[in-house]
C-alpha cells in the first residue's frame, strides 16, 4: 500500500467502529494510512481493525469514550507513538435522540451535546499540538444536514450539529495558520445502525421510515461508503486548498424542496 | 485512474482552473474536449494532455451562443462516443460597483458566466439522460455565496450559479444525474493579475490581501481542479446540489 494517497500517514477515527466511521476507517487504510480506530464499543473496534489488518492495511485498536479527556489524551499519544505521527483526525463518533425540546431529559441533553460536540473539542485539543509541530494536519469533523437546516424531533441533535459546523470554521480561522486544515461533512441519511435506531426511536417501521428517501434527488439514502470517499478527499493532499468548508454528501436532500 | 473510460467536456479549458483541470481529468484516464476562443491556445492545451500519453480535442466555441455550445456537444460525441462529464468554468470577471458597472460589462457576466452553464448544460443533458447517468460541476465562486467588494454583476453571475446548480440537481437527480458546483477562493490564474490592473494594485499589494486568511495564501489552479475531479468521479456519488468551498478558509473567517 506504499503507492496510497495518505502513504505513511498516521490516523486516528472516532466511532471507528461502526458505521460511517468503519468505512473510513477501512478506506483511509486502503490509501495507505496507518489507522487507529477509537470506539467505545471495544468489540466493533477490534472486528473493524481485522477487516482492515486484512486486506494488508495497518491498525491499531483503542478503546475509549471520546468524552473523556484522559482518554482522549491517551489515544492521541498512543497513535503518535505507534505510527511515529498523527496526520488525520476525523471526529465521527455521535449519538442522536429523537425528541423535541419538551420531550428530551436533561442528562440526555447533556449526553448529546458532549459526544457530538465536546468530544470534539476534548479529540482535538489534545491532537493539534502533535499536527503544529509536523507543521501539518488535516481534522474532519461529522456535522450532519441537520446542522444546516432542522429536522423535526430532533432539537438537541440539530443544536449539536449546527455548533459542530460552527465549531470547524472556527477551528480552521485559528489553526490554518498552522498547516492544519479543518473541514466538515454534512452527510444526509446514511444506511448505519445510528439511522436504523432512529425509526426505532420513532415507532416507525423501518422500510417506511427508509422509504423517504425516495422523495430526494437521487432518490436513495447513502452508503457508508459513500461518505468514507468524502472523508478521504478532504484528508488527502487534493483538498489542501479547502479549509473551514462544510461538505455536504446528501443526494441533494439539502438542495431546496422538490 | 479515476475517470477511465469517461468522456468530459471543460469550458474555456485553455489557461487558469480549466486547463489545469483538463490535464488532471486527462491524466485520470478521461478522454478531453477542451473549449475556448482562442485556437492557438487551444492547440497548446491538447498538444500537452497529448504528450502526456492522454486523448483530447479543442472545440473552438463561445459559451454565450447556443449554436457554438450545440456543435460543441455534437463533435464530443461524434469523436468519443458518449458525455459523462461537463465542467461549465468559462468565466469573465469586470470589478465594478453598480455606479460603474456599463451595461456591456453587466451583460457579458450574466452572459459567460451564468447563462452559459444554461446553454452548455442545455445541450449536455439529453446525451447523460439517454445514458442515465452524468456528472455536471459549474464554476461558481466564493463571490457566490458571500459579497465582494466591486463586484456587483460578478456576485450576481456566481450566486446564480450556486442556485441554479441546486435547481438542477432537484431536476435531474431522478434521471441518474448529479449537479454541483465548487466556490474558489483566490487563485493564481490569468483573471487575478487582470483585476489586480484594473483595480490599481500592484501584484504584491494584491496578494498582501490573502496573506490575512487563515491559509495565508492564494490557492493553484491544480488545487481547485483536484475538487473538480472529486466531484467529477465516482468519489461523490452521493453528492448532488452542493457548493464545494475551496478557499484556504476565507468564507469561514
Ligand atoms: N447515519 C446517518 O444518517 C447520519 C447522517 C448525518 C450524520 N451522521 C453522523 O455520523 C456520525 C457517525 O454515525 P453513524 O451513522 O456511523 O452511527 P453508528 O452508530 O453506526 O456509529 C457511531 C459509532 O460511534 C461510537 N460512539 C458513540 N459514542 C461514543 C463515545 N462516547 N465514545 C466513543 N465512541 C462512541 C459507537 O460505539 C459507534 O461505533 C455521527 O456523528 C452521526 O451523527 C450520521
Ligand atoms: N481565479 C480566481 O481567483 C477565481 C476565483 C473564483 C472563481 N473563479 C472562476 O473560475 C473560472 C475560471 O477562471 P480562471 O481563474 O481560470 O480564469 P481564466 O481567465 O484563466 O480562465 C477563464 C477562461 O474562460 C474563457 N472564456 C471567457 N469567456 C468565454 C466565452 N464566452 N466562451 C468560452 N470561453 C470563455 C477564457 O478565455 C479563459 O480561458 C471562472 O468561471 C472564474 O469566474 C476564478
Amino acid at each position: 500500500m506504499s503507492g496510497g494517497r495518505l502513504a505513511g500517514r498516521g490516523a486516528l477515527v472516532t466511532g471507528g467502529g461502526s458505521g460511517i466511521g468503519r468505512a473510513a476507517a477501512l478506506r483511509l487504510a486502503r490509501e495507505g494510512a496507518a489507522v487507529a480506530i477509537v470506539d467505545r464499543n471495544e468489540t466493533a473496534a477490534r472486528a473493524a481493525a481485522e477487516a482492515i489488518v486484512a486486506a494488508g492495511g495497518r491498525a491499531l485498536v483503542l478503546p475509549g469514550d471520546v468524552t473523556s479527556d484522559a482518554d482522549c489524551r491517551r489515544a492521541v499519544e498512543e497513535t503518535t507513538r505507534a505510527f511515529g505521527g498523527l496526520a488525520i483526525l476525523f471526529n465521527n463518533a455521535g449519538i442522536t435522540r429523537r425528541e423535541t425540546i419538551l420531550e428530551i431529559r436533561e442528562a440526555d441533553w447533556d449526553r448529546v451535546m458532549e459526544v457530538n460536540v465536546k468530544a470534539i473539542f476534548l479529540m482535538s485539543r489534545a491532537a493539534i499540538p502533535v499536527m503544529r509541530r509536523a507543521g501539518s494536519g488535516s481534522i474532519i469533523n461529522t456535522a450532519s444536514g441537520w446542522g444546516l437546516s432542522a429536522g423535526p424531533k430532533a432539537a438537541a441533535y440539530c443544536a449539536s450539529k449546527g455548533a459542530v459546523v460552527q465549531l470547524t470554521r472556527a477551528m480552521a480561522v485559528d489553526h490554518g495558520p498552522e498547516g492544519i486544515r479543518v473541514n466538515c461533512i454534512c452527510p444526509g441519511d446514511t444506511d448505519t445502525p445510528l439511522l436504523r435506531n432512529e425509526a426505532y426511536q420513532l415507532g416507525e417501521p423501518i422500510d417506511q421510515f427508509l422509504g423517504a428517501a425516495s422523495q430526494r434527488p437521487l432518490r436513495r439514502v447513502g452508503t457508508p461508503e459513500e461518505i468514507a470517499e468524502a472523508v478521504l478527499y478532504l484528508a488527502s493532499d487534493d483538498a489542501s486548498f479547502v479549509n473551514g468548508a462544510a461538505l455536504i454528501v446528501d443526494g441533494g436532500g439539502q438542495a431546496g424542496s422538490v | 485512474m479515476r475517470l477511465k473510460d469517461k468522456v468530459a467536456i471543460v469550458t474555456g479549458g485553455t489557461s487558469g482552473i480549466g486547463r489545469a483541470t483538463a490535464l488532471l481529468f486527462a491524466r485520470e484516464g478521461a478522454r478531453v474536449a477542451v473549449t475556448g476562443r482562442d485556437d492557438r491556445r487551444g492547440r497548446e492545451v491538447v498538444a500537452a494532455i497529448e504528450r502526456a500519453g492522454g486523448r483530447a480535442i479543442f472545440v473552438r466555441s463561445d459559451v454565450r451562443l447556443a449554436v457554438d455550445c450545440r456543435r460543441t456537444v455534437e463533435e464530443t460525441v461524434r469523436t468519443f462516443g458518449r458525455l459523462d462529464i461537463l465542467f461549465n468554468n468559462a468565466g469573465v470577471f469586470h470589478p465594478h460597483t453598480t455606479v460603474e458597472c456599463t451595461e456591456e460589462e453587466w451583460d457579458d457576466q450574466i452572459d459567460v458566466n451564468l447563462k452559459g452553464v444554461f446553454l452548455m448544460s442545455r445541450e449536455a443533458l439529453p446525451a447523460m439522460i439517454r445514458q442515465k447517468s452524468g456528472v455536471i460541476v459549474n464554476n461558481s465562486s466564493g463571490w457566490g455565496i458571500v459579497g465582494g467588494d466591486a463586484a456587483v454583476a460578478y456576485c450576481a453571475s456566481k450566486g446564480g450559479v450556486v442556485l441554479m446548480t441546486k435547481a438542477m440537481a432537484i431536476d435531474h437527480g431522478r434521471q441518474g444525474i448529479r449537479v454541483n458546483c465548487i466556490c474558489p477562493g483566490d487563485v493564481e490564474t490569468p483573471m487575478l493579475p487582470d483585476d489586480a490592473k484594473k483595480r490599481g494594485l500592484t501584484w504584491e499589494d494584491y496578494l498582501k490581501g490573502a496573506a490575512n486568511r487563515p491559509l495565508g495564501r492564494i490557492g493553484t489552479p491544480e488545487e481547485i481542479a483536484g475538487a473538480v475531479l472529486f466531484l467529477a468521479s465516482d468519489d461523490s456519488s452521493f453528492m448532488t446540489g452542493a457548493a464545494l468551498v475551496v478557499d484556504g478558509g476565507g468564507a469561514a473567517d
